[in-house]
């Protein structure tokens, strides 16, 4: 272990630690605003980067009907719920017709544009509209009849998605693994350290989104009714903040982080339909480590994560999921000593 | 009538009894989902190539999925043996799996053929005959090259799994035995996505030639690993577990120039015609190709292709023991097995024996080269 292979090791550990970041970020804004553990957030880091794989061959991606056929059902749902409640014919088809608009056009969107081999970014702008949807309709459909339970209960329903999705995946994607292009094919020499274009890409992509996030929750108006609803669900209401609009939002938002991560790591990563879950999993112990409560903790515990996987990776490679993972008891260790039983839940 | 329901139902039950009777069963558990699904959806299109009747009797197949988890493999196998009495059991593609339901066909007094080269320990797999070359077998065409090139060092990043530890196991053993030193040996999970630290370690060790004991496009991740820390293409070698066309598709460019070591189906049409695999080669890719789309061909489906081979050779010698159905014909299955002989497939030659149940001769295995994206011969 010389300095140059450290520093490599450093690299390679930030870049993965780069990605369980959003990962990370995505799963503590989820829980925070709807106390749902929400596991399958790398089923949609797979469907994003499997989604722009399938572009690429020119083929559409099965991501679109399953779209689709969430959005139908959704509408449905909505329908039913409102003839119930006796509301005007002409109001739950126009209402019908708004929620359908979306998905519709990113449908036709798509059809139209797999066969045509679209350029790279033009592909990958579609992936992020295919996907991006899937959040809002999969809280509507799997987590909004549910919205008050346990925190139990919202896991067992997230690990029910998870197989969902992941089956899902294989039907559409098939067993075999893909690799997308490259973003960016620079590869920049600093010493004995090659840093490669896409890399870069990940850091930058990663900084703005953190970035952005935090002007977001800072800044504007949705961003702060969403705070409000992590902090209390009950006095939100009572303000007229919408809950189940918040929940939407916040599981759009994990979507589109998802996407996102899934188009940054395809070119570095074989990914298989089921990839997803194990970097999801990363992306949890790095969540637990700003107890799924705090973004910058979540973001340290992803570098950490990230570091930790690439020096046991070099130490110790049999071991390296071992440590990864036992790393979860000594951080709730530390943590459930220092802050304590809470009063909520 | 007054009894008709009965009368039906009593009519209705004889005919199936007597048609279960007359049928030989086999259960097949390959893994359709799960990290390893791309070694069992191919073994179930080639189970579909089978024929319907061998000998006159009819072929029921129970095609069941093991997930990739060896308690459900387990599980498939128990039913498979106390539920549907099979006569023969086919799986795993995976081998941990196929190892885990190596004991219940054991304690059954089935024959189990794996799909996978499972290593299994002494006293034990009286039972299971193994349709994929052994690593050991494998190993053969690599070590012969490493010694026909001057290699003296060879490094090995592998599966941390039953697959990984076998060829490690075999490869050690054999290049061992032709004077080449193994300086390291590095691990990974098969749901891995880089192995940057290991590619480091193994490289820092400037061995003369990598071994990546890997399966499907999954083998293409390690590779691309030890060629981006600058390892040179013409020295990494792969096992038969990635001989399939989808290594060059995830590989793309990293992998011109590396080896592969196989069988001889994949390359059917290339063998010389004195080949005894050839021309069953050749007609599995062109059923496969038919009924998959071109280019689809792979060494899994070729596998339980070769089991179809094999069964229409062993079954009508059991079919002069006994019926299907009892214990008999089932111990029947497995003398003929050790007793036929030689039976060509398209995988090479296999002759199993009392002693011997992975059955390939050393012969067997080719050493392929990717060039152009394709596969070429190396002689």
């Amino acid at each position: 272990m010389d300095l140059s292979i450290a520093g490599i090791l450093l690299l390679d550990g930030a870049t993965s630690g780069a990605v369980y970041a959003l990962l990370a970020l995505a799963l503590v804004l989820v829980f925070a605003v709807t106390r749902v553990i929400f596991i399958p957030q790398g089923e949609f880091v797979a469907y994003g980067a499997l989604t722009l794989a399938m572009l690429q061959m020119g083929k559409l991606p099965g991501t679109v009907w399953l779209l689709g056929i969430l959005a139908v059902l959704a509408a449905l749902r909505d329908a039913f719920g409102a003839v119930r409640e006796g509301r005007p014919a002409g109001r739950i088809a126009r209402e019908a017709a708004l929620s359908l608009a979306v998905p519709a056009a990113v449908t036709l969107l798509a059809l139209w544009a797999a066969p045509r081999q679209l350029p790279l970014l033009l592909q990958s702008l579609l992936t992020l509209a295919i996907v991006t949807p899937l959040g809002p309709l999969v809280y509507r459909l799997a987590y909004r009849p549910l919205a008050d339970a346990s925190v139990l209960v919202l896991l067992i329903v997230s690990v029910g998605v998870h197989f969902a999705l992941t089956g899902l995946g294989l039907l559409f994607f098939g067993a075999e693994g893909f690799r997308n292009p490259s973003f960016w094919d620079e590869r920049f020499q600093a010493g004995p350290l090659m840093l490669s274009g896409q890399a870069l890409i990940i850091f930058l992509v990663s900084a703005a989104l953190i970035v952005g996030l935090w002007l977001f929750f800072g800044r504007t108006l949705r961003g702060k009714a969403l705070r409000a609803t992590a902090v209390n669900r009950l006095g939100a209401r009572l303000m007229g903040i919408s809950t189940e609009g918040a929940g939407r939002w916040s599981m759009g938002l994990a979507a589109f982080i998802g996407a996102l991560s899934g188009l940054l790591i395809g070119p570095t990563t074989t990914m298989f339909y089921d990839t997803g879950f194990l970097i999801g999993l990363k992306g949890f112990v790095a969540a637990i480590f700003g107890g799924l409560a705090s973004y910058p903790g979540a973001a340290a515990g992803a570098l950490f994560v990230g570091w930790l996987e690439s020096f046991g990776s070099f130490w110790a490679s049999a071991y390296k999921e071992v440590i990864v993972f036992t790393m979860i008891l000594p951080v709730l260790l530390w943590r459930s000593f220092t802050h304590g039983a809470s009063d909520d839940e | 009538m007054k009894h008709l329901k009965t009368w039906l139902a009593t009519t209705a039950l004889a005919a199936l009894a007597a048609g279960a009777h007359a049928d030989v069963t086999i259960g097949v558990s390959v893994p359709l989902t799960g990290p390893t699904s791309a070694l069992g959806i191919p073994s179930k299109n080639g189970i579909s190539l089978w024929p319907a009747t061998i000998a006159g009797e009819k072929l029921n197949v129970i095609v069941l999925d093991d997930a990739t988890d060896p308690t459900v493999g387990v599980k498939n196998a128990r039913r498979f043996v106390t539920e549907d009495k099979v006569d023969l059991i086919v799986g795993s593609s995976a081998t941990p799996i196929a190892i885990a339901m190596s004991d219940v066909a054991a304690e059954a007094q089935t024959v189990q053929l794996a799909l996978s080269p499972i290593p299994l320990p002494e006293g034990k797999g009286a039972w299971t005959f193994r349709l994929p070359q052994s690593t050991a077998v494998m190993a053969i065409p690599i070590v012969e090259h490493w010694k026909k090139t001057g290699v003296k060092t060879f490094g090995f990043v592998g599966y941390a799994d039953a697959y990984g530890e076998a060829w490690l196991k075999d490869i050690t053993a054999q290049a061992t035995a032709a004077g080449i030193k193994n300086v390291g040996v590095e691990r990974f999970a098969r749901a891995d996505t880089s192995i940057t630290g290991q590619a480091l370690k193994l490289v820092g060790a400037n061995p003369d030639a990598i071994l990546v004991a890997a399966s499907g496009s999954g083998a293409a991740m390690p590779h691309k690993g030890l060629v981006e820390r600058g390892y040179p293409k013409g020295k990494i070698y792969q096992t038969h577990g990635a001989a399939t066309l989808d290594l060059i598709r995830v590989g793309g460019k990293d992998v011109e120039g590396s080896f592969v070591s196989s069988g001889p189906a994949l390359v059917a049409p290339k063998l010389p015609d004195s080949n005894p695999s050839k021309a069953i080669g050749v007609r599995f890719i062109e059923q496969y190709e038919k009924a998959f789309g071109p280019k689809s061909a792979n060494q899994f489906g070729a596998h339980a292709f070769d089991a179809a081979i094999v069964l229409e050779k062993i079954i009508p010698m059991a079919l002069k023991k006994a019926r299907p159905g009892t214990k008999e014909f089932r111990a029947a299955l497995k003398e003929a097995l050790e007793t036929v002989g030689r039976i060509p497939v398209s995988q090479g030659v296999l002759n199993y024996t009392a002693a011997d149940h992975f059955g390939f001769t050393p012969d067997t295995g080719v050493l392929l080269k990717v060039v152009n994206g394709d596969w070429e011969v190396v002689k």
